[in-house]
């Protein structure tokens, strides 16, 4: 029962060079993976992998050892590194957050969302304002799963602490998996159980 | 400074019904103008403007003015008929992106740059004149020449909508694609259609008078911009200046009313302003 990729190999077109190979790692519900790596070793990519964004050229993304839906509902849902780009420029913040059900009033205080925002559009809050209501959205949607690909990388600490302390609460609360994308090892040893080094666990990643 | 920009939005949104009312009037003006107003009466041939005669008459004696309405009235009909079919076309070409269908979006693609690699008035005067010219002539022209710019525009509005990242991550929060096309792609789109059409309205109007001036529009009995205009030239040595340069003038009016009413709509509709 756990989210795994089983030797994946992942390329962007028919020709590009291997951005994955070999990538096996697997997270259980309630289990908190940080997987560290500097800057061109395609954490992204992973991400968007593992939440059925792409599909891997080789290998298998497996939830609870079946693949991953094409449609309909995904249990795996990724918080986008710039939330800016995640948001639909048109729509209100309130909008925005009910795409993925009815938001609840606890969690958005938690966050820090002001109910005012709801009626704002994206471009009238800043990256970490936008960047918790991707969290509010992910988190409302009921997903198994949660994928943060580099969620707080542009915030300020302060932010950075506040939104860290949500997630981390509502995964616990709710027995959620997740994995968190990142290239700073002191928030990975912060926030997860275990941690996989691209870098220096060769295992998983071909390029050494 | 908050106020200033609610001001400036209440501003907008005024001008633009302003221009959208005169425009309305004059169209409506055009078309139910009494048959009387515009026959010739020699008696008074050649006028220049007065009272009477706002804009003068001509060498037959015919009112201008009203005579400028009526085929102010034409060339918005051929306006909007080519606005409405270039706005059908542009959402095909957008569909027809959106469908990820390869071999269909390549095909828009191909008829696009063919039509705009002809100039379109040697393609207006081609397809008028082997539609036997006259008003259906001139429309299907026109139309068939001012679609290429805005399905452009909406098939590159498409196809950058649907590599968004709020688009991807809508359809893995499980929405269903027209669930998508409605709430995501036609906010976006319809705003852009809309004024890519007002914008095409003025494009039309002027390809309508130039090959109606050119003589390969519409018939030498029909109120048009164009056949005042060309039969003003030959008065023009004579001295009679008023029916050159008053219906050329409320072309150029109708033309910058119709571009303000565009722009207008362009702010009010683009979330970078609509909230001023």
């Amino acid at each position: 029962m756990a989210l795994e990729a089983r030797n994946v190999f992942f390329r962007y077109g028919k020709r590009g060079p291997w951005v994955l190979e070999h990538v096996s790692l697997s997270v259980e519900r309630g289990e908190r993976l940080a997987i560290l790596a500097p800057s061109g070793y395609g954490k992204t990519t992973l991400a968007l992998l593992l939440a059925g964004y792409r599909q891997p050229d080789r290998g298998q993304i497996l939830l609870e050892g079946k693949p991953l839906p094409k449609k309909g509902f995904c249990p795996v849902q990724l918080i986008w590194q710039h939330p800016e780009e995640a948001v639909n420029p048109r729509w209100r913040m309130g909008k925005v957050l009910e795409e993925s059900g009815k938001p609840d009033g606890k969690l958005l205080q938690a966050l820090g969302i002001e109910p005012a925002w709801l009626e704002r559009f994206p471009r009238e809050l800043s990256g970490g304002e936008l960047q918790r209501f991707c969290v509010a959205r992910a988190l409302g949607s009921g997903a198994d799963y949660l994928i943060c690909d580099e969620i707080s990388t542009m915030l300020d600490g302060i932010t950075q602490a506040q939104i860290w302390k949500v997630v981390l609460e509502e995964v616990s609360q709710r027995g959620m998996g997740m994995i968190a994308v990142t290239h700073n090892r002191h928030l990975a040893g912060r926030i997860a159980d275990r941690i996989l080094d691209m870098e220096r666990d060769p295992e998983s990643h071909g390029r050494t | 400074m908050r106020r200033r920009n609610g001001n400036r939005r209440t501003e907008l949104v005024l001008l633009a019904a302003v221009c959208a009312a005169v425009l309305a009037v004059a169209y409506g003006l055009g078309i139910f103008l009494p048959a009387e107003a515009l026959e010739g009466n020699f008696l008074q041939a050649g006028q220049p403007p007065s009272l009477e005669h706002f804009f003068g008459t001509d060498s037959l004696g015919r009112d201008l003015f009203w005579r400028t309405l009526k085929g102010l009235s034409v060339s918005m009909a051929v306006g909007i008929a080519a606005s409405l079919v270039s706005a059908g076309v542009a959402v095909l070409a957008g569909l027809a992106a959106a469908s990820g269908s390869k071999i269909a979006d390549a095909a828009v693609g191909w008829l696009t740059d063919l039509v705009m690699s002809v100039p379109h008035t040697v393609l207006v005067l081609l397809i008028s004149f082997a539609l036997g010219r006259g008003l259906l002539g001139l429309l299907a022209g026109i139309a068939a020449t001012h679609w290429c710019s805005l399905a452009r525009l909406v098939r590159g509005e498409v196809l950058k909508l649907r590599a968004c990242h709020y688009v991807a991550l809508s359809r893995r929060l499980g929405k269903s694609g027209g669930w998508i096309l409605i709430h995501h792609l036609l906010p976006h789109l319809l705003p852009q259609l809309l004024v890519g059409m007002v914008l095409t309205f003025p494009h039309a109007i002027l390809h309508e008078a130039s090959i109606s001036f050119l003589g390969y529009g519409l018939p030498p009995e029909q109120p048009a911009i164009g056949i005042i205009l060309s039969e003003s030239l030959r008065y023009l040595s004579a001295g009679m200046w008023w029916p050159a340069l008053l219906p050329g003038a409320a072309l150029v009016l109708l033309v910058l009313l119709a571009d303000k009413l565009g722009s207008c709509l362009e702010r009010l509709l683009d979330p970078a302003s609509a909230q001023e």
